[in-house]
C-alpha cells in the first residue's frame, strides 16, 4: 500500500527572521475562488467611486501677464521650462515646477502671435502684429541661480523686420529652418535676415503652421480660406490642399504616428486626418460647444488637449468621438492655447484671464513616486474599472463630470438641433425617390473638396 | 534553402517528454480559461471587436501563465493512497495507514472523548486552522488544530444545535435553545439574534457576510454581520427542516423537506428559485461540491443521489442510508450513519462515485455530523461521545492560496484580510443561480418564428387534447345525447384552434402591410386596401 498524506513543516511557510518578508504562496485555481466575477464588479465600483474622490486635476496658476495669453511654446529638450507669449508684447520663460518666470523677452511691440523652440532648445523665435520675427537665446539658468536677474531682459538675438504681420511660427523638428505665416507661408533660416522661401495658394491669410515630426519638410498649414494646406519643402509649389466648410484654428501632427493630423476647427470640434488621404476624415471628435482655439497632442500619441472659446479645456483619445476629460474653473476664461507636457502628465492652459494653468492630464493621479506595490494596486483598480466601464452602474460613476450651467444648456440646445436636423433629413429621404439621397458620413460632410 | 529545411524538420521533432508536458499544460489551460470565449462576430462596431479581440487573446496568455505555473511552481502535491495487488482500498484501517505517515500527519488522527456533554457538531474556519466545536448539553469551543490548542471553552447551560464561524476565528455563532447568539473568540457574548427565534442550522456565506438561519417554524432569515441588517426573512411553506447547506459556488442555500424536496433560496426573493424533488422520502442530508456543478442528497429511501445542477439531472444514485454528507476539496464525499463512515471517490474523471476508503468509529457512537478539514487530508467526525479525526488521503487540496487562505496567517495578516475582504463585500442580489452571469453581454432576443410544420403540429396536438378531455364527461338521465356530445367536441376543437387561426390572419396582414411599404411613404395612403 503506498500513502501519502499532506503534511506542511511550519518552517517551509512562515518567515525565519522578523526582518524578512512574510512569504506569499499562489494558487491561481479558480475553483478556490468563488463567485470572482461578482467581487470584480464590486471592485470596480469602489474603484470607480475612488477615483472620482481623488479626481483633483488643477495643480496651479502661474499669473504674471498683464493681458491675456495668446501662446505657448515648449522646449523639448528642457521637461520643466514653457514660453509663454501675451497679447501685450510680453514673452516669458516659466519654471513648471515652482510656477515663476524665469526671465522675460521683452521686445515685441505688439501681440505675440507665435512662439517656438528651435531642435536644440538654445534659440527661441517670436513673431507678432508688429511685423517683426525675433530670436532670442534661452538662458540655462534655472530660477534659483538668477534671483537678481530674474526680470532682467534678454537682448534678443536677431530682429528681422518684414512685410507683413505674422499669425504663427513653428520650427522644423530636426532642421534649421522655421516657417511663419502671415499673408503667406515664408522659410525663414536662422541667420538670413530675409525669408529663403516663400509658398502661397490663394490670397488669404496664412492663419497656423506646423512641421510634421516624422518628415522634417512636409507642413500644415490652415487659412482663413476655411482651407487646410500640406506643403513639402523640397518640392517648390504646394502639395494638396482641403477646403472645409469652416475655419481651422490650429492644427497638431500626432507624434507617433506622423501621417496623421487633427485640425481644431471653428465649428466646435476638431477633425483628424490621414495626410495621404484627404478626403474624408479619420475621426470626428465633437464635445465642445464653441469654437476650439487651440489643440495639442501628448507625447505618446494617445491622446491630446484642446482648448476652447467655450472657457473649457477637454481631453481627447486620440480614436475617440467624445472627450474623456474636461476641466473648467470660474476663474479660467476663453482659453487661446494649450500645450500637453513633454512627459504627458500635465496639460498646460493659456487663457483670456492672463493666467497660464496647470492640470494634471490624469485627473485622479498620484503625483510623486509610487511604491512598487502602490502602482501595482492602481493599475488594479484602473484595469478591473475598465473592465466593467460599459455597465450601467459603474458606467454612471465614471462618465459623470460637472459642467457650468451655460456650457450645460449649450450642448443641450446643440443636441437638439443636431436631431431635428437628422429627423428632417430622415423625412426628406424617407419621402424621395428610393436611393437618391445617398447618406454621407459627418467624416465626408464637413469637407467641401480636396484640390491637389 | 538547405539549412532551413533542416530547422523545419528539427522544429517538429519535440522530444516525447516535452509533448506530454506540454499536452498536460493544454489540459490544465481549459480550467483556467473559465469557459468559452465571447463570440465576437455578431458585433458590428469594429472598434469594440478589435479591442475585445486583443483581450481574447490575452486571456488565452494568462491561462497558459497559470498552467504553466500550476506545473511547475506549486510547492506542495496532493495526497494519495494507493491499493497494491488485491488488496482494496476501502478495506485499509486508519492504524495501518498511521504506521505508514510521519508523526506531525499521525498527530491529525485522535479521538476526544467527552461522554456527559451530548452529540458534538464543528466547523471549521476556511483556512483549515480553527475548529469550533457545540456539544448537544451547551459545551462551546475554539481549538487551534495547527497546535492542538484549546483557545477557550465554555458552558452555555442550554441546548446547542449548531455552530458557525463568521469570516474569520475571532467571531462564530452558536444556535442555542431559544435564539442564536454571537460570540467573540474570548468567550464574550457580543450579540443575541432574536428576530431569528429557535434556529435549527446555521450557514454563513462568506462572499456576503450574511448569516443564514432556518427555525423550527421552517422561517428562513438573513442578517448581514456588518451592519446587522436583516436582508430576509421568509416563509418556506414546508414546515420543519433539518437540513440546510450554503452552495459555496453561488451563494444559494438549499433546504431539504421531510416531503422529499429540495428548495434553494436567494436572499432577495421570497420564493424559492428551484424546487426539486429528489427523494421518496425525507431529505437527510445535503453536500455541495465546490465547482458548483455536483449536489449529493441523501434521503430516508436510503438512496444517495448525485445530481448535476447545471441540468438538475441525477448522474448517479447509490445505495446507502447517510445522515450526514460532505463534499472535500479535491471532490471526495463522505457519508456516515450510525458509527459507520464511508468515503467515497471519483477516481474515472467521469463524476463517477465508487468506494474509497470506510471507516466505523467504536459501536454505540452515534455519528452527528462529518467534515473535511480545508486544506488538509482529514476528516472530523462529531459524534455523541465527542469528536474523532481521520486520515483521508487525497482529500485536501495541497496548495492554499496566501490571498484566498492561509493557513500560516499571522494576527496583522488576518487582519488586512478583514478589511481588504470588507471592502470586498457583495450585496446580496448578486447572489443567483449563474453567477457567471454578472459582466456579460444580454442575449439578443429573437423570436423565433416556428415554420409551417411546426405551427401545424402544435395545432393537431391542441386539437387532440381538446377532444380527449371533452370525451371524459360522460352524463347521464337523459342528457348524454349524441348529437349534444358532438357539438360539445366541434365547440372545443373550435377553441382550441383559434388562437393559431388568429396568428396566421395577422402574419397575413402584416405580409399585407409589408408589401404596402415597399411604396414610398407618400404614396401609400392611395394603396387599395384589399379587405
Amino acid at each position: 500500500m503506498k500513502v501519502k498524506v499532506i503534511s506542511r513543516s511550519t518552517d517551509e511557510f512562515t518567515r525565519e527572521r522578523s526582518q524578512d518578508l512574510q512569504r506569499v504562496f499562489r494558487n491561481f485555481d479558480p475553483n478556490l475562488r468563488t463567485q470572482e466575477k461578482a467581487v470584480e464588479y464590486v471592485r470596480a465600483l469602489n474603484a470607480a467611486k475612488l477615483e472620482k474622490i481623488f479626481a483633483r486635476p488643477f495643480v496651479g496658476a502661474m499669473d504674471g501677464h498683464i493681458d491675456a495669453v495668446s501662446c505657448m511654446a515648449k522646449n523639448p529638450n528642457h521637461l520643466k521650462g514653457i514660453f509663454s507669449g501675451s497679447m501685450d508684447g510680453d514673452v516669458r520663460l516659466w519654471d513648471l515646477a515652482s510656477r515663476q518666470t524665469v526671465c522675460q523677452f521683452p521686445g515685441h511691440q505688439g501681440a505675440v502671435r507665435g512662439l517656438t523652440a528651435s531642435t536644440d532648445g538654445r534659440i527661441l523665435v517670436s513673431c507678432g502684429t508688429d511685423c517683426t520675427v525675433r530670436l532670442w537665446n534661452v538662458p540655462l539658468a534655472t530660477v534659483t541661480d538668477s534671483d537678481d536677474s530674474s526680470d532682467n531682459s534678454v537682448k534678443p538675438l536677431a530682429v528681422y523686420v518684414w512685410k507683413n504681420a505674422f499669425w504663427a511660427v513653428d520650427h522644423q523638428w530636426n532642421g534649421d529652418l522655421f516657417a511663419t505665416a502671415g499673408a503667406q507661408v515664408d522659410i525663414w533660416d536662422h541667420n538670413r535676415s530675409q525669408p529663403v522661401n516663400s509658398f502661397e495658394w490663394g490670397k488669404d491669410t496664412v492663419i497656423s503652421v506646423r512641421f510634421n515630426p516624422g518628415e522634417p519638410n512636409v507642413l500644415a498649414t490652415s487659412a482663413s480660406d476655411r482651407s487646410i494646406t500640406i506643403y513639402d519643402l523640397r518640392m517648390s509649389s504646394p502639395a494638396r490642399k482641403l477646403i472645409m466648410r469652416t475655419k481651422t484654428n490650429s492644427i497638431a501632427w500626432n507624434p507617433m504616428e506622423p501621417m496623421n493630423f487633427t485640425a481644431a476647427n471653428e465649428d466646435c470640434s476638431c477633425y483628424s486626418y490621414d495626410a495621404r488621404k484627404l478626403d474624408e476624415a479619420r475621426c470626428v471628435h465633437k464635445d465642445h460647444v464653441s469654437a476650439v482655439m487651440d489643440i495639442d497632442y501628448s507625447p505618446t500619441g494617445r491622446e491630446f488637449v484642446t482648448g476652447s472659446y467655450d472657457r473649457t479645456v477637454r481631453i481627447f483619445q486620440f480614436n475617440a468621438g467624445h472627450s474623456r476629460e474636461v476641466y473648467h474653473t470660474k476663474r479660467m476664461q476663453r482659453v487661446f492655447c494649450v500645450k500637453f507636457s513633454c512627459d504627458g502628465s500635465y496639460v498646460i492652459s493659456g487663457s483670456d484671464d492672463t493666467n497660464l494653468r496647470i492640470w494634471k492630464a490624469k485627473a485622479s493621479e498620484q503625483l510623486g513616486v509610487l511604491l512598487p506595490r502602490e502602482r501595482r494596486n492602481q493599475e488594479y483598480l484602473e484595469a478591473v474599472k475598465n473592465r466593467y466601464k460599459h455597465l450601467p452602474e459603474v458606467k454612471r460613476i465614471v462618465r459623470h463630470r460637472h459642467l457650468p450651467k451655460p456650457i450645460y444648456k449649450a450642448s443641450a440646445l446643440r443636441r437638439i438641433m443636431t436631431e431635428a436636423e437628422r429627423k428632417k433629413e430622415e423625412r426628406r429621404r424617407a419621402h424621395s425617390a428610393p436611393g437618391s439621397m445617398p447618406r454621407v458620413p459627418l467624416r465626408k460632410k464637413r469637407i467641401i473638396k480636396e484640390i491637389e | 534553402m538547405g539549412v532551413r529545411q533542416e530547422d523545419d524538420i528539427n522544429a517538429k521533432i519535440i522530444p516525447p517528454k516535452e509533448q506530454e508536458i506540454s499536452d498536460e499544460i493544454e489540459i490544465k489551460v481549459k480550467k483556467y480559461l473559465r469557459g468559452e470565449g465571447a463570440n465576437l462576430e455578431v458585433l458590428h462596431d469594429k472598434k469594440l471587436k478589435g479591442q475585445l479581440a486583443v483581450r481574447e487573446e490575452l486571456y488565452g496568455k494568462s491561462a497558459k501563465a497559470a498552467a504553466k505555473a500550476e506545473k511547475w511552481l506549486m510547492p506542495s502535491e496532493g495526497g494519495y493512497l494507493e491499493a497494491e495487488g488485491i488488496e482494496k482500498t476501502w478495506r485499509i484501517k486508519q492504524e495501518a495507514i498511521a504506521r505508514e505517515v510521519d508523526i506531525l500527519s499521525r498527530k491529525n488522527q485522535h479521538d476526544i472523548v467527552l461522554p456527559e456533554l451530548g452529540p458534538y457538531t464543528m466547523n471549521f474556519t476556511s483556512s483549515g486552522r480553527y475548529m469550533a466545536v457545540a456539544g448537544r448539553k451547551g459545551h462551546l469551543a475554539i481549538i487551534d488544530m495547527k497546535s492542538m490548542g484549546l483557545i477557550k471553552e465554555f458552558q452555555v447551560r442550554e441546548a446547542v444545535r449548531d455552530v458557525v464561524f463568521l469570516h474569520n476565528e475571532q467571531f462564530f455563532a452558536a444556535a442555542q435553545k431559544k435564539y442564536p447568539y454571537i460570540y467573540n473568540r474570548d468567550g464574550t457574548e457580543l450579540h443575541c439574534l432574536k428576530e431569528h427565534g429557535a434556529i435549527l442550522k446555521l450557514q454563513f456565506l462568506k462572499n456576503h457576510f450574511l448569516l443564514a438561519s432556518v427555525n423550527k417554524f421552517g422561517q428562513l432569515h438573513y442578517q448581514d454581520v456588518t451592519t446587522g441588517q436583516m436582508v430576509g426573512n421568509y416563509r418556506t411553506g414546508h414546515g420543519r427542516s433539518d437540513v440546510m447547506r450554503v452552495n459555496p459556488f453561488n451563494g444559494v442555500i438549499a433546504l431539504g423537506h421531510s416531503n422529499g424536496s429540495l428548495s434553494m433560496w436567494k436572499p432577495t426573493s421570497s420564493a424559492p428559485l428551484i424546487k426539486m424533488l429528489c427523494h421518496h422520502g425525507p431529505v437527510s442530508a445535503l453536500a455541495f461540491h465546490s465547482n458548483g456543478h455536483l449536489m449529493a442528497t441523501a434521503g430516508m429511501d436510503r438512496k444517495i443521489k448525485l445530481w448535476d445542477l447545471r441540468k438538475f439531472e441525477v448522474l448517479q444514485t447509490l445505495p446507502g442510508h447517510a445522515k450526514t454528507l460532505d463534499f472535500s476539496q479535491k471532490g471526495l464525499l463522505a457519508a456516515s450513519t450510525g458509527s459507520f463512515v464511508q468515503i467515497l471517490g471519483d477516481f474515472s474523471g467521469s463524476q463517477n462515485y465508487s468506494r474509497y476508503m470506510n471507516h466505523s468509529i467504536a459501536k454505540g457512537y452515534q455519528v452527528r455530523n462529518v467534515l473535511f478539514r480545508p486544506y488538509e487530508d482529514v476528516l472530523a467526525i462529531g459524534h455523541s461521545m465527542g469528536w474523532s479525526s481521520i486520515l483521508i488521503p487525497g482529500s485536501g487540496e495541497p496548495n492554499f492560496d496566501s490571498w484566498v487562505a492561509n493557513p500560516f496567517e499571522t494576527s496583522k495578516q488576518r487582519r488586512e484580510k478583514e478589511v481588504k475582504s470588507l471592502l470586498d463585500k457583495l450585496p446580496p442580489e448578486t447572489i443567483m443561480l449563474d453567477p457567471r452571469k454578472i459582466g456579460t453581454m444580454r442575449p439578443m432576443r429573437k423570436k423565433e418564428k416556428p415554420s409551417k410544420q411546426e405551427r401545424d403540429a402544435e395545432m393537431e396536438a391542441a386539437v387532440a387534447d381538446a377532444k380527449n378531455s371533452i370525451t371524459r364527461k360522460k352524463k347521464t338521465k337523459g342528457r348524454n345525447k349524441p348529437s349534444k356530445r358532438s357539438k360539445k367536441v366541434q365547440e372545443a376543437v373550435e377553441r382550441a384552434k383559434r388562437p393559431f387561426l388568429e396568428e396566421e390572419l395577422s402574419q397575413k396582414k402584416k405580409q399585407k402591410i409589408s408589401e404596402q411599404s415597399e411604396l414610398p411613404k407618400s404614396l401609400q395612403r392611395f394603396v387599395r386596401k384589399t379587405a
